[in-house]
């Protein structure tokens, strides 16, 4: 079994009276595309926005394991450091892209921190000093790298506002891409999306993890879950329900209730499908 | 050929609204000292007509000698306002203070100062997206600082313009902090209370500036330690080139500081817009919660915006304060504040050119229409409105990339994200 790349343990999170997220565990495996389903209101995106540093959890761990040991805790990190430090990159379920900056300019933004080190090094660039220009030139490799692989190349100078919806999804997960993260984070990824474009998104999520970037994904298409995952992890008000291998929730009792209210073989032969 | 004639009239019509102010307006000195125009309508008119008729044959002649070429290269020939209005504003600012007329150079320099001013602030709410209606705070804090440090050490304007410019970043910085959390309007009431309340500080903290009655005899710049007063010894400007001392060259000289310290200004922040901390910012503007994502700090981005556009703000100061060589608190009222922000919006959001045409437009229109007194305001007001309907992101709106694999295509502004504050 693959190494553990991140664990939740126990995550909880309250806003005032509401609990959102009660002691949920899981673990993310490198190499392995982790899914994270349940109905609508389960508590995904409240779990995804613990993980990324968007909320700050009430209660629990989420420990990021390093390759070269250093265990790091993402709860109460600020966002900007877990994407820095512990390398973990999301998408939006409301794609949040740079509108009106071109797709080319998304994906230099992305690379921020590696083009700019820091603010003193982004000054001395306005005089042509220190070595920008490589660095620059560098990005600007990586960013035509990542447009080729969602095919969106020829478009590279087109504002991102004014790509389709597709493109526009494809081109958040290159940006988040371009950050060089060990877990991508992508939140409802195929919404939205025809069945072409379903099939060519599980095709890009394959090839990330294949190269070597654990992917977790909270999706509503089935169909892509079921695919593509290698692991998922089942979520209802705010409670872990299952956990497992596609097949094994395929035919988890709890998890067809939680969907359907009831045991009806008919209508879970629909979801699964 | 309807084209080439649009062309045409738009080159005249730029045409006049440049000459018909220097050239069809001079001022002239009559009898005890009086000033008064002498309306130049013909010399205009003959200018105007020369720019339209040459501009006519220009546009014919290209059509007519390589339509092929011009047909490749459709989208790259259109002739963009920055293109021609830019180079053709950089010449007559250059030449504008050989036309040895007092008046004009002091209108240049005011323009000058707001233009300054302007792109200062386009660093802040043009490029960043964060409202600041309290810049003349850092204005003041320019000004203040050079008049005190001058007062008190005796240091030399070319040594305290650095100093002034530090000081405002760091007060710029001071604002910062609080704010970075604010958005929208509650930002644009904080930083519309920070200027009040640096205002009201200069006013009553009288051991220090003197409060009501401000600073004065504050030393006006040298050029490599020769002064501009009117006597002639070696140590002055006209003695040392062996001309009669005028006051026109001080006036010059202030008027080549400003210029140097607006282009000074530009430079740096359109090359900072192709760099990553201006890329940041601009992706700030679009999306505060996706930059996060990224593993920006938003954090040092906001800072830095607000310390670099509040440099060009002390720098601005410190130069008002050589010039006027007189400072109160009364300078530094919210009204500038307002008329800055006015420069950037009517100018349009993150444009250089469109900043400084509407300084120009707004500074020396308002200096142009000073003979219709109290009709000058409401002229002043129905024109802004009127730019407004027309054009409601501003003169020159949209965006050009900060960087591209092909060509560069400029970006609309309906495309782009005002900010959130």
């Amino acid at each position: 079994m693959a190494e553990v790349l991140l664990s939740v343990d126990r995550l909880t999170m309250r806003f005032g009276g509401l609990l959102a997220v009660n002691a949920v565990s899981f673990e993310v495996r490198a190499g392995d595309i982790t899914a994270l389903i349940g109905p609508n209101g389960a508590g995904k995106t409240t779990v995804f926005n613990c993980i990324t540093g968007f909320y700050k959890p009430t209660g629990g761990r989420i420990i990021m394991h390093r390759p070269n040991g250093g265990d790091l805790e993402l709860a109460g990190m600020p966002g900007f450091l877990i994407n820095q430090r512990a390398k973990v990159a999301r998408t939006f379920q409301n794609i949040r892209l740079f509108a009106g900056m071109t797709v080319l300019e998304n994906l230099m933004v992305a690379q921020h921190n590696t083009v700019m080190p820091n603010v003193a090094r982004g000054l001395l660039a306005v005089f042509g000093l220190g070595n920008f220009r490589h660095l620059e030139a560098a990005a600007i490799e990586k960013a035509r790298h990542w447009l080729d692989r969602v095919g969106l190349i020829e478009r590279a100078d087109e504002p991102a506002g004014s790509l389709p919806y597709g493109a526009q999804r494809r081109l958040e997960i290159a940006r988040a891409m371009c950050t060089d993260p060990r877990i991508l984070c992508l939140d409802e990824p195929a919404a939205g999306l025809n069945p072409r474009e379903s099939d060519e998104l599980s095709a890009l999520l394959m090839s990330i993890r294949d190269d070597g970037c654990a992917v977790l994904l909270i999706e509503h298409d089935m169909g892509v879950v079921m695919r593509i995952s290698d692991h998922v992890i089942v979520l209802d008000h705010g409670v872990g329900l299952a956990d497992g291998t596609p097949t094994e929730i395929k035919a988890n009792k709890h998890v067809i209730a939680a969907y359907l209210g009831e045991e009806d073989p008919e209508d879970i032969a629909e979801i699964v499908a | 050929m309807i084209k080439a004639l649009k062309d045409a009239g738009i080159s005249a019509l730029i045409a006049l609204g440049i000459f018909g102010a220097m050239v069809g307006l001079p001022s002239v000195v009559g009898e005890g000292g009086k000033l008064s125009l002498d309306p130049q309508p013909w010399t205009v008119a003959i200018i105007v007509a020369v720019v339209f008729i040459g501009r006519l044959g220009m546009v014919l002649w290209q059509a007519n000698r390589k339509p092929r070429v011009k047909a490749k290269s459709a989208a790259h020939s259109k002739y963009t306002i920055s293109n021609v209005a830019g180079p053709l504003l950089l010449i007559v600012a250059v030449v504008l203070p050989m036309a040895g007329d007092r008046y004009l150079i002091d209108v240049g320099v005011l323009v000058m100062t707001y233009v300054m001013l302007g792109w200062g602030l386009n660093i802040v709410v043009g490029l960043a997206g964060l409202l600041d209606l309290g810049y003349v705070a850092f204005y003041a804090v320019g000004a203040y600082s050079y008049a005190l440090l001058a007062q008190t050490f005796g240091l030399g304007f070319w040594t305290c313009l650095p100093l002034a410019g530090l000081l405002a970043a760091f007060w710029g910085m001071l604002l910062g902090f609080p704010v970075l959390r604010l958005r929208g309007d509650y930002l644009a009431i904080v930083t519309l209370a920070f200027g009040e309340i640096i205002r009201v500080v200069l006013l009553n903290w009288t051991q220090l500036t003197g409060g009501p009655n401000g600073i004065s005899g504050i030393p006006r710049p040298t050029l490599f330690g020769l002064k501009f007063t009117l006597g002639d010894g070696p140590d002055t400007f006209a003695g040392f080139f062996h001309l009669t001392p005028s006051v026109t060259y001080r006036v010059a000289f202030l008027y080549y500081v400003i210029f140097g310290l607006a282009l000074l200004t530009n430079w740096v922040s359109s090359r900072l817009r192709r760099l990553p901390l201006g890329r940041a910012w601009e992706a700030l503007r679009e999306d505060e919660i996706a930059c996060r994502a990224l593993g920006i700090n938003v954090t040092t981005t906001k800072l830095t915006a607000f310390a670099i556009g509040a440099c060009f703000g002390g720098f601005a100061g410190a130069f008002f304060a050589t010039r006027q060589a007189f400072i109160s608190p009364e300078s530094f009222t919210f009204i500038e504040s307002a008329i800055v922000l006015a420069v950037v919006v009517l100018g349009g959001l993150g444009s250089q050119i469109g900043v400084a045409l509407a300084a120009i437009v707004m500074i020396g229109g308002g200096e142009v229409f000073r003979d219709f007194n109290e009709y000058r305001m409401l002229i002043f007001g129905l024109a802004l409105v009127v730019v407004m309907v027309v054009r409601p992101r501003g003169l020159v709106s949209g965006r050009t990339p900060s960087v591209s694999l092909g060509k560069g295509v400029h970006i609309a502004a309906d495309m782009m994200s005002q900010g959130h504050g």
